[in-house]
């Protein structure tokens, strides 16, 4: 009996070792890819560190992050940035759900239409950025001029400050649409045709059936997508340098600030192009804590749903 | 009844409008890479009036001295596929101990895991250049500016999410099938490979395509990791490398960008229904 519990324990603890093998690769990679990086930089947002491992640094407690908030330039970009999230939101959204609803209705060649709508997604913000660039620099002027369009002709997108946000959410609405539509077109093939059918009989018209009924049916789909948009919007970073890459420049209480320049935008000029390391690593970590209050509110609010349902 | 047919002959009319209108940036990239510049600026509507100005316009930009544009599309290759093995590898071997090896520090690993996903880039990207430098100069391997170091960069980064879905997929498969491999005597890494692995094929492959797209088009991450002007780039650097070079010159731009966008155009042609759903499934586990 012993020898065979003594067996029992040694195969085990080889099990035991198996499976730490198993995970170790994983696990490793995670932790010195990630978690330490990510320790590192919150600490460094509470030093004056500059970036070179070798020269010393001192802890100088929430100074970044006081010399962040005060930066006039940061303030913009806080603002700007919640404003195309918000913009970029709505429209992705919008269009996405349209869609949806248009390659889910009867209509010919429904399954080509799909696919053209999601082919954006496959294309890299950087790549996506230039195709706009050339888009709003040439093509929409060319369009004027050679068909007498003057608003076409003399509209220059990417110099005037407010229509370079406008020339933002119409590439990031391009590029992320189709992919939200697929989550709104596999939840809208789920709701059973039988109950729209009978309240078609019940007399609903189809402003109604989609109001109570297949709304209702999906909301799960909802909130995914509208997570995934407000949370992609708020790390945009390659659409924003290939398209505007941060401009035009513009006046803003007295101080030239440049008009599309996104939080992430800026965390890259503060630290690469500005060398104030330990300043744009504070404002990484509170661009960090903005995106974990929105996911927590997100997971809290299917949560709730999960429940009602 | 023939008032609901007009419905949808409109309706088909104005899906066709919005089709087109929507594709339209790709075909401008498409027939205006078959132009020389001047004509590109006169007219980027018009339809190219000899093909074979494409064959030269991508022999200039692979040939193309300053950018090397065809060493990077090697390099993206060799970093993508790369990523993808490690990742693949690793999560398979991760995930099916975190499901079948229930303990308290295994839940912990867990929740870690689906945790770090709301972790952006940005956060993490400046101390990880600073830490791979030490790391490197420690383990006497460079993971700057090297293949090596971008492949563990990306194998960190594209765990948690990898991690998640199989551990989803492994949570289904019935645990009796490997109580009785291993009865019949398979040890743990025969259960894995033999067992688990094919088990694991539909799921892999949406894996594979997610974090395929990423990486492929991924631009952040290679240039904190590769740094600029190194022989080693993505082509999402050498597409902006191409821009810094050639002001203006959309001939050369735009060719550079539909040549790195035509292997996802075709791997698209090829995998359209996987990659569909993978992205879609992948969008509402996660």
């Amino acid at each position: 009996m012993a020898a065979k519990k003594k067996t029992l324990t040694s195969r085990k603890r080889a099990d035991r070792l198996t499976y730490m093998l198993f995970l170790a690769p994983a696990l490793l990679s995670f932790l010195l890819v990630i978690a330490v990086p990510f320790f590192m930089g919150i600490y460094f947002s509470l030093t004056n560190w500059t970036g070179i491992t070798q020269s010393g640094f001192d802890f100088v407690g929430l100074q970044n992050y006081i010399n962040s908030i005060k930066d006039i330039r940061f303030q913009y970009s806080s603002m700007i940035t919640i404003v195309f999230a918000l913009i970029n939101f709505i429209s992705v959204n919008v269009v996405a759900f349209s869609l949806a609803l248009l390659v889910s209705s009867k209509i010919k060649g429904r399954n080509i239409y799909r696919t053209g709508f999601f082919l954006p997604n496959l294309i890299g913000g950087i790549v996506l950025g230039y195709i706009w660039q050339f888009i709003f620099n040439n093509v929409l002027i060319s369009i004027g001029e050679n068909y007498g369009i003057s608003l076409l002709a003399n509209t220059f997108f990417l110099t005037d400050p407010k229509l370079a946000v406008l020339a933002l959410v119409i590439a990031g609405t391009w590029q992320y649409a189709g992919y939200i539509m697929m989550i709104y077109y596999t939840a809208l093939q789920n709701v059973p045709k039988e109950l729209l059918e009978s309240a078609d009989l019940d007399g609903a018209n189809a402003w109604q059936r989609l109001r109570h009924i297949t709304i209702p049916m999906i909301m799960p789909a909802f909130t995914v997508a509208l997570f995934l948009t407000l949370s992609s919007s708020f790390k945009s970073y390659d659409v924003v340098m290939s398209l505007t890459n941060g401009g035009p420049s513009m006046l803003w209480q007295g101080q030239a600030i440049k008009a599309t320049e996104l939080i992430s935008v800026n965390i890259y000029n503060t630290a690469s192009v500005n060398n104030l390391m330990a300043e744009g690593q504070a404002r990484a970590v509170m661009l960090f804590v903005v995106l974990v209050v929105v996911s927590v509110i997100q997971t809290s609010i299917t949560k709730r749903k999960e429940i009602e349902s | 009844m023939t008032k609901r047919k007009w419905h949808l002959v409109l309706l088909e009319v104005f899906a066709i409008c919005v089709f087109l209108l929507y594709i339209s940036p790709i075909v401008l990239v498409v027939i205006n890479s078959a132009k020389h510049s001047g004509d590109i600026v006169l007219n980027p509507l018009g339809l190219p009036s000899d093909w074979g100005v494409l064959f030269e316009n991508i022999k200039a930009v692979v040939t193309d001295r300053t950018v090397h544009y065809s060493s990077a599309f090697i390099s993206s290759t060799i970093i993508t596929v790369g990523s993808l093995i490690t990742i693949v590898l690793f999560a398979t071997m991760a995930a099916w101990v975190l499901v079948r090896h229930k303990s308290r520090f295994s839940t912990l690993v867990y929740f870690m895991f689906v945790a770090a996903m709301v972790i952006p880039f940005q956060v993490v990207m400046y101390p990880l250049v600073s830490w791979f430098k030490e790391l490197g100069t420690f383990l006497n391997i460079p993971l700057l500016r090297s293949y090596p170091g971008a492949i563990f960069a990306y194998t960190g980064f594209g765990m948690s999410m990898s991690v998640f879905m199989f551990c989803g997929f492994i949570k289904g498969i019935p645990y009796e099938i490997e109580e009785a491999a291993t009865i019949d005597g398979c040890s743990k890494w025969q259960v894995f490979a033999y067992i688990i692995l094919p088990m694991l094929k539909p799921i892999i492959v949406t894996v594979i395509i997610l974090n395929g797209i990423w990486i492929w088009n991924d631009f952040l991450l290679p240039l904190m990791v590769l740094g600029k002007g190194n022989a080693i780039q993505t082509l999402p650097l050498a597409v902006s490398n191409f821009v810094g070079a050639y002001t203006k010159r959309w001939d050369m731009i735009l060719t550079s960008t539909f040549l790195a966008i035509l292997p996802m155009l075709i791997l698209f042609l090829f995998a359209q229904k996987h990659i569909i759903k993978g992205m879609t499934e992948g969008a509402i586990k996660s």
